[in-house]
């Protein structure tokens, strides 16, 4: 007994001294752009470049903004222009930088029931779902993509609010597990590029309609407003930002592919 | 069905790899789990043992509480954790979110009430036998309660293990007001969380099964070293 006693207290000690860290660098960043596989490439050269650990959060965009509008990160990385511009509207982060964009693609069952396969546009294949009441998942997370679905069926005039359940499923989880929930049940979804290349469990579903133009998906970076929160790292920030925006992130940014696709395409504009 | 094989047998690759990432993430999930147990019997079981010998007017609400707390969801206490010690919650300035230190603390609130409501009901039960006993020999409140919980030391033991093994198999909670950040706060169960995920059913499954030994390998080293079930000690 007293033997477990001291293994415990060891172990209690050791979690007590080695786990009390110096304060790092933290980042909340989109499913999207962790899933993708880029922050793997990006952060050992940030490290390498700047000396910089950059310890992320991986959240959906609305909970990315919570945790900035309170100050427990120091940057977001997100894609939601509307919000993004309502958070520096008001003071949370000091301005909005471009990064890059992807795009989002609509999956669905490989037999196509609502044969979205050849619409002409995005608001085409939606409208051909919401015929067919073709089974669809939606994230249903209030995250980027979530409200990047909902604007999508407003385009086609459709209020997904008034959507019934036998066919509308939204699942309220991140982009992986809505994924894991269309494969489940057959069912169409919308899916940045990147998450959807890199996923495991594809099952019956494949990649039937993108490009068009409304499905482009701008990733902006916000660093978090120290006159809100003095503890923001800011000489951090602008560091990060300035690698992010530099010639060679860009670069990297561009290169990364998968399948031998490229997934993000870089427009960050020099100052 | 095939994904479960395929669990198995990358449980058993990650293992023979020693990968340092899989050793890290185990070694988190011992230290956050561990720490947490040994706060929670630390509060717990004398918590449960004062039930046990204190007669009071709300005792039985009290306990009736105590054992309604068992139920406590995790992500309710994640999220109360978090607002406390966000920023701009009342605990904000000790800087404490996203670390091991909330993770530890969001489980000693989960555990605490399952620790002594299973202490409280063992030692009540030896109380029945010893009232009489302890009572003529004008002991102490104190004193009853450490013998209490000294003569009972094996059904107590049982009530840290059951913490321990609600705590292990946990993310809800620390996946909140831990934030599953690579190499800072990131656990077992919260790298299944995020495996699974990424669709890859494989990997995520390995971990699972590393996490069951795992818990499995505490179990045993702790009976071993408190010599419980040898002869004559049953």
């Amino acid at each position: 007994m007293k033997l477990v006693v001291k293994l415990l207290l060891t172990l209690a000690m050791g979690a007590a001294t080695g786990l009390v860290h110096a304060e790092d660098f933290r980042m909340a960043v989109t499913t999207s752009f962790h899933n993708s596989g880029l922050s793997d490439i990006l952060l050992p050269q940030i490290k390498h470049d700047l000396d910089l650990d950059v310890r992320l959060i991986v959240v959906g965009t609305g909970q990315a903004l919570k945790l900035g509008r309170a100050g427990d990160v120091d940057a977001i990385l997100v894609h939601s222009k509307t919000a993004e511009e309502k958070f520096v509207a008001s003071a949370h982060a000091t301005h909005r930088r471009e990064i890059m964009y992807n795009d989002f693609v609509l999956v669905g069952p490989i037999d196509d029931p609502a044969n979205i396969a050849v619409s002409k546009s995005a608001k085409d294949a939606l409208t051909a779902i919401y015929e067919m009441r073709s089974n669809f998942v939606s994230r249903g997370d209030d995250s980027g993509t979530h409200r990047k679905e909902r604007a999508l069926w407003q385009f086609t005039g459709n209020d997904p609010q008034k959507f019934q359940a036998d066919w509308y499923r939204a699942v309220g989880s991140g982009m992986g597990a809505a994924l894991n929930a269309a494969s489940g049940m057959n069912a169409y979804i919308i899916s940045d590029r990147a998450s959807w290349l890199k996923f495991g469990n594809k099952g019956n579903l494949t990649l039937l309609f993108a490009k068009d133009p409304v499905l482009f998906n701008q990733y902006a970076y916000l660093p978090i407003n120290p006159a809100k929160h003095p503890h923001v790292k800011s000489k951090l920030t602008k560091a990060l930002e300035i690698w992010l925006t530099s010639a060679k992130a860009q670069a990297m940014i561009g290169d990364y592919k998968i399948a031998g696709e490229m997934l993000f395409i870089p427009n960050a504009r020099p100052n | 069905m095939n994904d479960i094989w395929l669990g198995l047998l990358n449980a058993f690759k990650l293992i023979l790899s020693f990968d340092a990432d899989l050793f890290e993430i185990v070694l988190l999930s011992l230290q956050v789990t561990l720490s947490a147990v040994l706060i929670a019997s630390l509060i717990g079981l004398p918590l449960g043992a004062l039930l046990a010998v204190n007669r009071f007017r709300f005792r039985r609400a009290a306990i009736a509480l105590l054992n309604s707390l068992m139920g406590l969801p995790p992500v309710v206490v994640g999220l109360i954790v978090y607002i406390l010690f966000s920023r701009s919650g009342p605990l904000g300035v000790f800087g404490l979110l996203f670390t091991p230190t909330a993770m530890i603390i969001a489980q000693v609130i989960i555990i605490t009430p399952l620790i002594a409501s299973i202490a409280h009901q063992a030692l009540r039960d030896l109380w029945s036998e010893y009232h009489d006993l302890l009572i003529s020999l004008n002991t102490s409140k104190r004193q009853r309660m450490m013998t209490l919980i000294w003569d009972s030391r094996r059904s107590l033991l049982t009530a840290s293990l059951a913490g321990f093994g609600r705590a292990i198999g946990e993310v809800g909670a620390i996946m909140i007001v831990g934030g599953n950040i690579d190499h800072v706060t990131r656990v077992l169960t919260t790298a299944i969380a995020l495996e699974t995920g990424k669709g890859d059913f494989a990997l995520a499954l390995g971990l699972g099964f590393i996490l069951i030994g795992l818990a499995i390998a505490v179990n045993m080293a702790i009976h071993a070293l408190s010599r419980t079930e040898r002869t004559g000690q049953w």
